[in-house]
């Protein structure tokens, strides 16, 4: 290898190192360190309490429902952005990252607002007999929100660098647009769509702000797990918190570790292609 | 536009019928769960008009609210910024082991629940954690005060400047700083006049997510603030009390002034995008071996 010439090494990777360590790193391994004092048996009897348990439950019952809404919805989004051109597109666009800007207390309070049985869409649909508000129906539409933009912005790019010619030898073939789309198209998104697919569903395991307004807060069936870890800390019962805390973590690492091997996947892919 | 689409083949999706639903179905959803949210927040601000909206913002609590969190802004900001741009530097333009790892860790507060953060500071710099009965022996306040607000603000934006620069920057490589330190410029000169001026805009654009991330972070805030009325309440815990107070129309009117910040901050990133930033790659690409 070359030498490398350039100065800063030791400046700037220390400065990284440091705020990294500082910020990052000691306050996750604290907590870690707190839930392992607790002893495998009394944090089993916490983290496996009829509580907590249903918690996980409606946490990842509606982030899958909300994901897989999302599914549909953001390929379709990110299907219309970027092969049909049409009047207010850009507007469309940059309104698709609104859900990352807007502070998530904020989208909590408006949807509440928008589906509470006096609001705009909750008087509607509480015609038509469906509660929304303070059911487990408002926790999946506040993780929609909050979580629409990823795979939008995850499959986007790869929808832009789709070469037509593969299109076209389809349809030379004689391939019906359907056909096209599921044996030609839909392959080659697929690691992308399973990159934003993760990630959708890892934000909302750990979505707080936006839920804990729409979604009505009963134990055993509309208590997030994030909101029973707030409620177990006014409660000063920290060790609960620091336990079931550390199950929310050690999922969000068990996603993060397939988020990186897909987005891997999916970057040998595009290169190959 | 070089060519007009009719002397293309038409491709697929491309009929009429199909077209015009496709579109016709994801605005309508989009205009029900992205723009009715936001509309309904102006709607809710005003409905008690202009009076109870002007005194909500003009309140004590509401105005020390605001400025606890832009003093946030102004401290965690500046140095997640610099902390980005040292990342950055390191990553891309020098070879080390533990790289890839360092890129993981860095990525780690994106998928943390702020919850979970709130929740590991506390078991830092808490009377239950590892320096708080030292911090308390020595009477200095980091949680339920600004500093544990900064701290828990700086773990959720962590990695937002540096995940724009290294990939920009890797993608430019080393040789013009290379040649400005040949020439004799100095690190720093080099740094300022070679390095700044080619990512300029994807720092800026890093800064403006960064900034619009620390101003409306709610979970991890309000787990470490102890959400003092008046003391250590930031604009989104202010909202949240109002809210829970019955005074829907001040939570509201709180909250439109974060919903002008998001407008504002998709505005500049769409402007930001234009000049060429905010192209988006993983970090986790950046992490694959230099070039020639």
């Amino acid at each position: 290898m070359r030498r490398n010439i350039l100065p800063g090494l030791r400046l700037s990777l220390g400065i990284t190192l440091f705020y990294v360590g500082l910020i990052v790193v000691l306050p996750l391994a604290a907590l870690v360190v707190k839930a392992a004092s607790l002893g495998p048996a009394e944090y089993w009897l916490i983290v496996s309490s009829s509580r907590a348990l249903a918690s996980y439950r409606v946490t990842a019952l509606s982030a899958l429902v909300a994901t897989v809404f999302n599914l549909f919805f953001g390929l379709a989004l990110a299907w219309v952005l970027t092969r049909y051109r049409f009047p207010g597109r850009r507007i469309v666009d940059a309104m698709v990252d609104l859900p990352f800007a807007l502070p998530t207390a904020v989208a909590g309070i408006s949807l509440t607002a928008l589906f509470s049985s006096n609001g705009w869409f909750g008087s509607l649909l509480s015609e038509a007999g469906i509660k929304v508000a303070y059911t487990p129906i408002g926790i999946m539409i506040a993780m929609c929100f909050t979580s629409l933009p990823f795979i939008v912005r995850t499959v986007q790019p790869v929808l832009e660098d789709l070469d037509p010619a593969l299109e076209e030898a389809a349809q030379s073939l004689g391939g019906s647009d359907w056909t096209i789309f599921r044996k030609v198209i839909l392959p080659l998104l697929t690691p992308a769509l399973l990159a934003g697919l993760s990630l959708s569903f890892a934000r909302s395991l750990g979505e707080f702000g936006a839920i804990i307004f729409i979604a009505g807060n009963q134990p055993m069936s509309t208590e997030i797990t994030a909101l029973l870890i707030f409620i177990r800390l006014e409660e000063y019962d920290y060790q609960a918190a620091a336990a079931i805390a550390s199950v929310l973590l050690l999922t969000a690492f068990a996603m993060l570790a397939v988020t990186n091997w897909l987005q891997a996947r999916a970057l040998r892919y595009t290169l190959k292609g | 536009m070089a060519h007009t689409a009719s002397r293309k083949p038409p491709r697929v999706g491309d009929s009429p019928i199909f077209r015009r639903s496709l579109i016709g179905v994801v605005l309508i959803l989009g205009a029900l769960l992205i723009v009715a949210p936001l509309l309904v927040i102006g709607h809710e601000a005003f409905k008690q008009g202009w009076k109870v909206y002007i005194d909500t913002l003009s309140h004590p609590d509401t105005r020390h609210a605001i400025m606890l969190t832009v003093i946030t802004a102004l401290i965690a900001v500046p140095v997640n910024t610099a902390f980005g741009v040292a990342a950055a530097w390191a990553i891309t333009k020098f070879d080390f082991r533990g790289k890839r790892l360092l890129l993981v860790v860095i990525e780690i507060p994106f998928s943390v629940s702020p919850i979970v953060a709130g929740v590991a500071y506390l078991f830092v710099y808490g009377l239950q954690g590892l320096f708080g009965p030292w911090l308390d022996d020595h009477d200095i306040k980091i949680l339920f005060a600004l500093p544990g607000i900064i701290l828990a603000s700086m773990f959720v934006t962590a990695p937002f400047v540096a995940r724009e620069l290294i990939p920009l920057m890797q993608a430019q490589g080393r040789d013009l700083e290379e040649a400005a330190t040949s020439l004799g410029a100095s690190g720093w000169r080099t740094f300022f006049s070679v390095t700044i001026p080619n990512v300029k805009w994807a720092l800026l654009y890093g800064v403006v997510l960064c900034n619009a991330r620390v101003m409306g972070e709610f979970g991890a805030v309000s787990v470490v603030s102890g959400n003092i009325r008046g003391q250590t309440n930031t604009l989104p815990l202010h909202i949240e009390l109002l809210y829970h107070d019955y005074q829907a129309a001040g939570a509201f009117a709180s909250a439109s002034i974060l919903a002008l910040l998001a407008v504002f901050t998709i505005i500049a990133k769409v402007a930001l995008e234009r000049r060429g930033a905010g192209r988006r790659k993983t970090l986790s690409d950046a992490a694959a071996p230099t070039g020639p």
